[in-house]
């Protein structure tokens, strides 16, 4: 266990279908908010790691609207959306949409709050318009079409019955 | 009530009775009067507790005569703790890759530098 990692926690809310992850880092909000908005610095560690990220735009601003493209092998998985608030160093209000399932969109909330001592908590909600919705993006890791989790939950659920 | 299995899961284990319930359960199959003993509670109000887990396939009811002892479905409880791990493990994943992004970043954006908010950026080749 290394002393300087702060390990992410997830927060499945059962009363709305949202999950929250809070995460701390050893970085001022300024420098966290940074590697959010800089598509240079984003492309860095966002997605997952068996992924490329490609990115068409990113306009980190109030009013803004991003599009960025996962890449494997000559698989393509585009994603869009619209910044609706940004406040530098605090906050990030913005949609998020998966183009293989245009009609569906989260909304996403990243705050940045100063914990002092150049460190930094981030807090990042993703809300979305079902329970099944919800379920299937944790169930799926984030990772795109992955449902056979829910293929087992049913036949466990099946067997037990 | 929400139909999909997992979001019954989720919503069984919301409530913090239940919850403690499934952690007893965990050590061992209880009765019905057993759960409801360390609980300022019915055994109506238990039972209804257990018929929620049930619904979701939480807990069972074994066929021991009187007793029928509760018991918990642990390989459902533990497809859905391994999920909200997998998730939790891949947003670790991406944020010690940011971990290691802010380590290399200077203190300060460099002056003259292209205001990231209003750049358009291609990221590898375009195929």
């Amino acid at each position: 266990m290394t002393t300087k990692i702060h390990e992410t926690e997830i927060d499945v809310d059962a009363q709305v279908p949202l999950v929250r992850i809070t995460r701390d880092f050893d970085a001022p909000p300024d420098k966290v908010f940074r590697a959010h908005t800089d598509p240079d610095l984003l492309t860095q560690w966002n997605g997952p790691r068996s992924l490329q990220m490609r990115i068409d735009h990113y306009d980190c601003r109030t009013g803004g609207s991003y599009r960025y493209l996962h890449i494997r092998g000559s698989d393509e998985f585009g994603f869009h959306g619209s910044f609706h608030e940004v406040r530098p160093s605090e906050l990030i209000v913005q949609t998020f949409t998966f183009e293989g399932d245009p009609d569906g969109v989260a909304l996403e909330r990243i705050t940045f709050t100063d914990l002092g001592d150049g460190r930094t908590r981030l807090i990042a909600t993703s809300l979305v318009d079902s329970f099944a919705a919800r379920d299937a993006f944790v169930a799926s890791g984030m990772e795109i079409g992955v449902r056979e989790g829910y293929e087992r939950l049913d036949e466990v659920l099946a067997s037990s019955a | 009530m929400t139909a999909d299995p997992l979001s019954r899961v989720f919503a069984a284990l919301a409530d913090p009775t239940r919850r403690d319930m499934v952690a007893r359960l965990a050590a061992g199959d209880a009765t019905v009067n057993e759960l409801a003993r360390p609980y300022n509670v019915t055994v109506q109000a238990v039972s209804k507790h257990l018929k929620v887990l049930a619904d979701a396939g939480l807990v069972s009811r074994g066929k021991d005569g009187q007793r029928r002892p509760v018991h918990l479905e642990a390989e459902v409880f533990d497809l859905m703790t391994k999920w909200i791990e997998r998730y939790r493990r891949e947003a670790e994943d991406r944020y010690r890759r940011l971990d290691d992004v802010l380590a290399a970043m200077p203190e300060t954006a460099t002056e003259g530098e292209t205001p990231p908010t209003s750049t358009t950026h291609q990221k590898g080749s375009s195929s």
